[in-house]
């Protein structure tokens, strides 16, 4: 009896052992990789900036009164850093609005997509990933080109005679949206058609056949069982968005500064290391805030939905 | 008494996909179906029943003929603009809402009052009997309860026709037992037309007013749960119903409705017609085991034989003969302290058959 436990506890004891050994490696990495570098990060923003970039060895709080407040250059009094707040709330706006515009594009594509006979499937979304075969900087040219003052649309419009004088399209807040719609899309389309591919369709029948028109059906019976991958798309095209870099500054003209912009410009010509750290940990903060708001909603509204 | 027609179905064909690789899955199929009755669509899978049910509930529409509901055409109406709802075969509850939101769905969106909507709800719950349940998800209820919330979500808003898609199917033995109870019951309460389609011929003879026998797109016949045992008309019919003897013999003349059918033994037996059909030479002759008796060799039996087989069932027993023209027999006795089956394997024994018991295939 006592032996045949203490077997049993042994094997148990190498059971977790063994489970500690197969997921070591996955530790690892997510310690170095990520756990690390946020680590470092925050132990910047706590130190004194070096004249010529990098940190000197000394505690400051500088940094992150820096994030909110600035110091006047003529007169030396600190005032409010409403560029900064500025900066975070065009790039909150930005990601936003790329959010429902992917969303607006992605639910009827995904929706297309899971409608198509099973075959065919494959070949749509094959046809929704291939914007990521190529690199993010060369399809951002691509699209400068295609819209820019003499560039492929406009010579068109103009040799048509559909519109005089070309159209300004590059550098404008139209240009930004179509490159972070162009790049995110994938990323709304694909978690929305997963869940939606699991949608049973004799559902959708049964609300028809209870008196729900077209609307009804999409209303309260699609969206609220592929909420989950409304909820995952949205979380994915948000986030990287709200570190947009390279749409804004190529196709907007970097005329208006991101956050991304901005904090890359401290590491860079600002030689301000810890601002830029603290500015990152505030970013990575709103995003979190923004996730647990909108989770918190989305689970919310499907509760009521009745 | 004859009410009025609650769906007509004209020569309605429906295929499916294009061109040669068509699928014919109704082929001019006409029938009427009354108000108030509880009429069974019956056949073995692929038989066209579902698709019958679909076009009338709206989910796919003719390629040809009409479909009408009190005397109107029905068929460019959407399924949500009909007065029909339906009973899912895997009940398609809605898995985001609760039994009281499932149940109240239908009149919610016929726009009705919230108040109205929950007094009907706790109507229809009390209907099926499942009051207490009315706040639970419905994943958190069990299959028979699914199906009853099912039931009463579709009679609900009060459709005209209840259609029931093989409603009975994923449930267990004892549980569908009482279901078919539960519905006859239900139908006689609500006094709407339930158009029910299922694969299971016992279920459909039990429940049943009366019964269109479907194979290949085709309904091969209508009558009540006595006309379509009693008196199968076609091959099909008897073979998918019950357990049939299938006798050859020519008609020898006929008579009121009734021909006089000699066996290849020589014996002769009165046999009912199908309806307009006067064959005359070879026909096929259906008894069906139970109305058939066990009697001694020889003297009045119709059929003489060799016992084969003795099969106890509890309640009867199968006894299979093997004829001394050919061909197998079955007679099934009931059980009796009275009338204990005396032959054994290896017996010569006879057949009796009654006046009233055969019937004439139409083919």
């Amino acid at each position: 009896m006592t032996a045949a436990r203490e077997v049993s506890e042994a094997a148990e004891r190498r059971d977790v052992r063994n489970r500690w050994y197969l997921t070591a490696p996955a530790l690892i990495i997510i310690m170095l990789a990520a756990i690390g570098p946020l680590f470092i990060m925050v132990v910047y923003s706590f130190l004194g900036k070096g004249d010529y970039g990098g940190v000197t060895a000394a505690f400051s709080t500088d940094a992150w009164f820096g994030v909110l407040l600035e110091r006047d250059i003529f007169d030396d009094t600190l005032g409010f850093a409403d560029a900064h707040m500025i900066i975070f709330w065009r790039s909150v706006r930005l990601a936003g609005v790329t959010t429902i515009l992917t969303l607006l594009l992605g639910f009827p594509t995904a929706y297309f997509i899971t409608t198509r006979p099973e075959k065919q499937r494959d070949i749509w979304l094959f046809l929704v990933t291939i914007p990521f075969w190529t690199n993010l900087l060369i399809r951002t040219f691509a699209i400068q080109e295609l819209i820019r003052r003499d560039g492929i649309i406009n010579n068109v419009l103009t040799g048509l005679g559909i519109v005089d004088e070309p159209l300004q399209m590059l550098n404008t807040d139209f240009a930004i949206g179509l490159g972070m719609v162009y790049v995110y899309l994938p990323l709304m389309v694909l978690p929305i058609y997963a869940s939606m591919e699991k949608l049973d369709f004799r559902m959708v029948e049964a609300g028809y056949d209870l008196y729900a028109g077209r609307l009804a059906v999409l209303r309260r019976i699609i969206i609220p069982l592929v909420k989950p991958g409304i909820i995952a798309g949205s979380i994915l095209v948000f986030i990287p968005a709200l570190g947009a870099y390279v749409a804004p500054a190529l196709l907007g003209g970097g005329r208006n500064m991101m956050i991304s912009n901005l904090i890359s410009l401290q590491f860079g010509q600002g030689r301000n290391w810890p601002l830029g750290a603290a500015l990152s940990i505030t970013l990575m903060a709103i995003v979190m805030v923004a996730l647990l708001v909108y989770v918190r909603n989305a689970s919310r509204s499907s509760a009521r939905a009745h | 008494m004859v009410s009025a027609a609650a769906v007509e179905a004209k020569n309605v064909t429906k295929i499916f996909g294009v061109g040669q690789d068509g699928v014919r899955a109704l082929d001019r199929v006409s029938v009427t179906i009354r108000e108030n009755e509880f009429f069974t669509l019956l056949g073995p899978s692929g038989c066209g029943k579902t698709t019958l049910l679909r076009l009338i509930a709206g989910f796919d529409f003719p390629t040809e003929g009409e479909i009408l509901l009190y005397g109107q055409d029905i068929a460019p109406l959407p399924p949500y603009k009909r007065p029909v709802n339906t009973v899912f075969q895997n009940y398609s509850l809605f898995p985001h809402m609760t039994v009281g939101q499932n149940i109240g769905f239908g009149l919610e969106m016929l726009g009705k009052p919230k108040a109205e909507v929950d007094a009907r709800v706790t109507e229809m719950l009390r209907l099926v009997r499942m009051e207490e349940l009315r706040n639970r998800k419905t994943s958190q209820i069990s299959g028979g309860q699914q199906q009853r919330v099912a039931l009463a979500r579709a009679l609900a808003p009060q459709p005209k026709v209840l259609l029931l898609d093989e409603p009975l199917s994923a449930l267990d033995y004892k549980l569908r037992k009482d279901m078919q109870i539960e519905l006859k019951r239900l139908q006689n309460e609500t006094g709407i037309t339930f158009i029910f389609v299922t694969h299971d011929q016992e279920e459909a003879l039990t429940m049943s007013d009366r019964i269109a026998v479907m194979s290949k797109g085709h309904i091969l016949q209508v009558g009540s749960p006595r006309e379509i045992y009693d008196h199968p008309a076609e091959r099909f019919v008897a073979n998918f119903i019950g357990e049939t003897n299938f006798l050859k013999g020519d008609v020898a003349g006929i008579a009121g409705g009734k021909a006089d059918v000699r066996l290849a033994g020589g014996t002769a037996v009165a046999a009912t017609l199908p309806e307009g059909f006067a064959p005359n030479g070879g026909v096929t002759v259906v008894i069906r085991p139970e109305h058939a008796q066990v009697a001694p060799a020889g003297g009045r039996a119709t059929l003489n034989g060799t016992v084969e087989n003795v099969v106890y069932f509890g309640t009867d027993t199968h006894i299979h003969l093997r004829l001394d023209e050919g061909g197998e027999f079955i007679v099934r006795q009931q059980n009796s302290r009275d009338r204990p089956v005396t032959v054994v394997q290896g017996d010569k024994a006879g057949v009796l058959i009654g006046d009233n018991v055969a019937q004439v295939l139409r083919d």
